[in-house]
Parts: structure tokens; C-alpha cells; sequence
């Protein structure tokens, strides 16, 4: 989107590999969003709820897909942007953020491309699916 | 199990302001560095007024400002050991500016219970207004509740 226009269905546009998630990383997420739940960064808490360790805040794995798109395409040109959380994120995931052209829109008089987003770790599993509608 | 007759309901509004060191703070912990984020010129450049807030970070705004962050869970009657993250939408329909602030109006939506009641998703919508009055987002959160079984 940086360069091309007018980006063609099945075009990839968004693509970013971030580093493992860490527990330092859960720590500074709890305080950076205010999310305090103790579930991602207080292990007898998680284990007590029947998880085997912490896990990621979805939101910071979405902060994550949201910084790969906006890389891409220019944050003014953002018209809405939602993803399902497929699964958890563990400690440790290497997650690759990708986004694809699904098809051309127009929506508010606008001419939009609608993107297919997804969040894969390591192993190739998807955490997040998402969608963003940008105005092209 | 959920009681359904929640939905509707309003949630105590929240003020929160766009704080700069806040935002840096995000920013360092998610490996934000896009210069748009954090260089007035770049953001200038882009078009905006002042630095402009990451697409997720209104929905931290709303969490660090309310008074009961987890307030929707006392309201839906579960605890922060049976919930997941379910989904997350944002519309964008004005710049969110550091300088900024905002009122947040979430409410309770839908509440939809599944596979036989074993979980429940409840959604909740915030309608985001800036200092001027001006609708600049709405955010929508799909909760779900793994209700606890009962014998």
C-alpha cells in the first residue's frame, strides 16, 4: 500500500515477523494498557484458573497486527479494523502478521479495499483473523 | 450463567486523556516505531495536528481511566478466571490526538449463550467523543464467559 494505489485482490500488503513474546513483554503490556488482569503475568493466578502458564493479552497480539498495518498503510487511511482471537498465545510465540487484499469496496463514497488479516506463530497457527476496510 | 437482561445497559463513563509519556510507554512495549506515532513533523506530514494514538490504543485509554476497569464483569457476574477475549472491532471516524480527551460510553449489547450454555458471549460497544464533541470512534469487545458447571 506504501507504494501501489490501486492494490489488486489476492495482492499481500501487509507483512511483519515479530520477536518471541516474553514474560517481560506480558509485564509491560499489564502496566502500558491497563489491562491488570493477573492471568498474563501472574503464573499461580493462571494456574489456579486450569491454564498451564500465563499467556498473551489478545490485545497485545492485536497491538502487534495493528502495527504491521499501519507500517504498511498509512494510519489516516484506516476505516475500521476487528479481529476474532482464534486462540491463545503462548510464551514464546514468534507471531507473523499478514494481510491480503480480499476485495475492492466502496463504502461512505469512499473507494476501500478490504484486507484479510492473520496473526500465525511459529508453528503456523492462527491466533488472530482479522479484517481492516482502507481507503485507497 | 449470564443474566440476559443486562443487555442494554449503560456502563459507568470514562474520561481519559492522551498522555504523551503514556503513549511512549506503549509505544516501547510493543516495538512501535513508526514515526508517526512519535515525531510531530511525521505526523504533521501525514496530515494530523499532533502525534496520533496506535489503532488499538483506545481501548487502553479506556481501560487505565476507569475507575472499575473490570466492571462489565460484575455486571455480567463472572470472574476474570472465566473470561476470554472473544473479538475486537474499531471504526475510525476522526484523528485521536495526543492532547486529546476523550469520553468513553461503553454498553452492554448482546448476550448470546453457547454450546448449550457452557459459554456465553456478551458484547460491549463504546461510542469514543473528543473534547469538541466529535464522535471519533466506536469500539466493540466480544467477551466470553466460560460459565461454571453446575451440578
Amino acid at each position: 500500500m506504501s507504494t501501489s494505489k490501486n492494490p489488486a485482490v489476492g495482492e499481500r500488503i501487509v507483512h511483519k515477523v515479530f520477536p518471541p513474546i516474553s514474560r517481560h513483554m506480558l509485564a509491560l503490556y499489564c502496566g502500558a494498557s491497563g489491562d491488570h488482569n493477573p492471568i498474563h503475568v501472574d503464573i499461580d493466578f493462571a494456574k489456579k484458573a486450569g491454564y498451564p502458564d500465563v499467556f498473551s493479552h489478545g490485545m497485545l497480539v492485536m497491538a502487534l497486527l495493528g502495527q504491521a498495518l499501519t507500517d504498511a498503510v498509512p494510519p489516516p487511511r484506516l476505516r475500521s479494523f476487528s479481529t476474532r482471537f482464534v486462540a491463545i498465545t503462548q510464551l514464546g510465540a514468534e507471531l507473523t502478521c499478514e494481510g491480503h487484499v480480499a476485495e475492492l469496496v466502496e463504502q461512505d463514497g469512499e473507494r476501500c479495499a478490504k484486507l484479510a488479516l492473520t496473526t500465525k506463530d511459529q508453528n503456523g497457527e492462527v491466533k488472530l483473523a482479522g479484517e481492516a476496510i482502507i481507503k485507497i | 450463567m449470564v443474566d440476559h437482561s443486562v443487555a442494554g445497559r449503560a456502563l459507568t463513563p470514562v474520561t481519559a486523556q492522551v498522555e504523551p509519556g503514556r503513549l511512549r510507554f506503549f509505544r516501547e512495549t510493543t516495538g512501535e516505531r513508526n514515526p508517526v506515532y512519535s515525531d510531530a513533523g511525521a505526523a504533521r506530514a501525514a496530515g494530523y495536528a499532533a502525534m496520533p494514538v496506535p489503532p488499538t490504543y483506545l481501548f487502553c485509554l479506556e481501560m487505565m481511566d476507569a475507575e472499575q476497569a473490570f466492571e462489565f464483569l460484575d455486571i455480567l457476574g463472572a470472574d476474570l478466571s472465566q473470561v476470554l477475549h472473544g473479538e475486537q472491532s474499531f471504526t475510525y471516524r476522526a484523528p485521536v490526538m495526543v492532547g486529546d480527551t476523550l469520553r468513553f460510553e461503553p454498553r452492554i449489547g448482546t448476550v448470546t449463550d453457547k454450546k448449550g450454555g457452557a459459554m456465553t458471549l456478551a458484547v460491549v460497544e463504546t461510542r469514543v467523543t473528543n473534547q469538541h464533541g466529535v464522535h471519533v470512534a466506536d469500539c466493540s469487545r466480544t467477551v466470553v464467559v466460560l460459565n461454571k458447571v453446575t451440578a
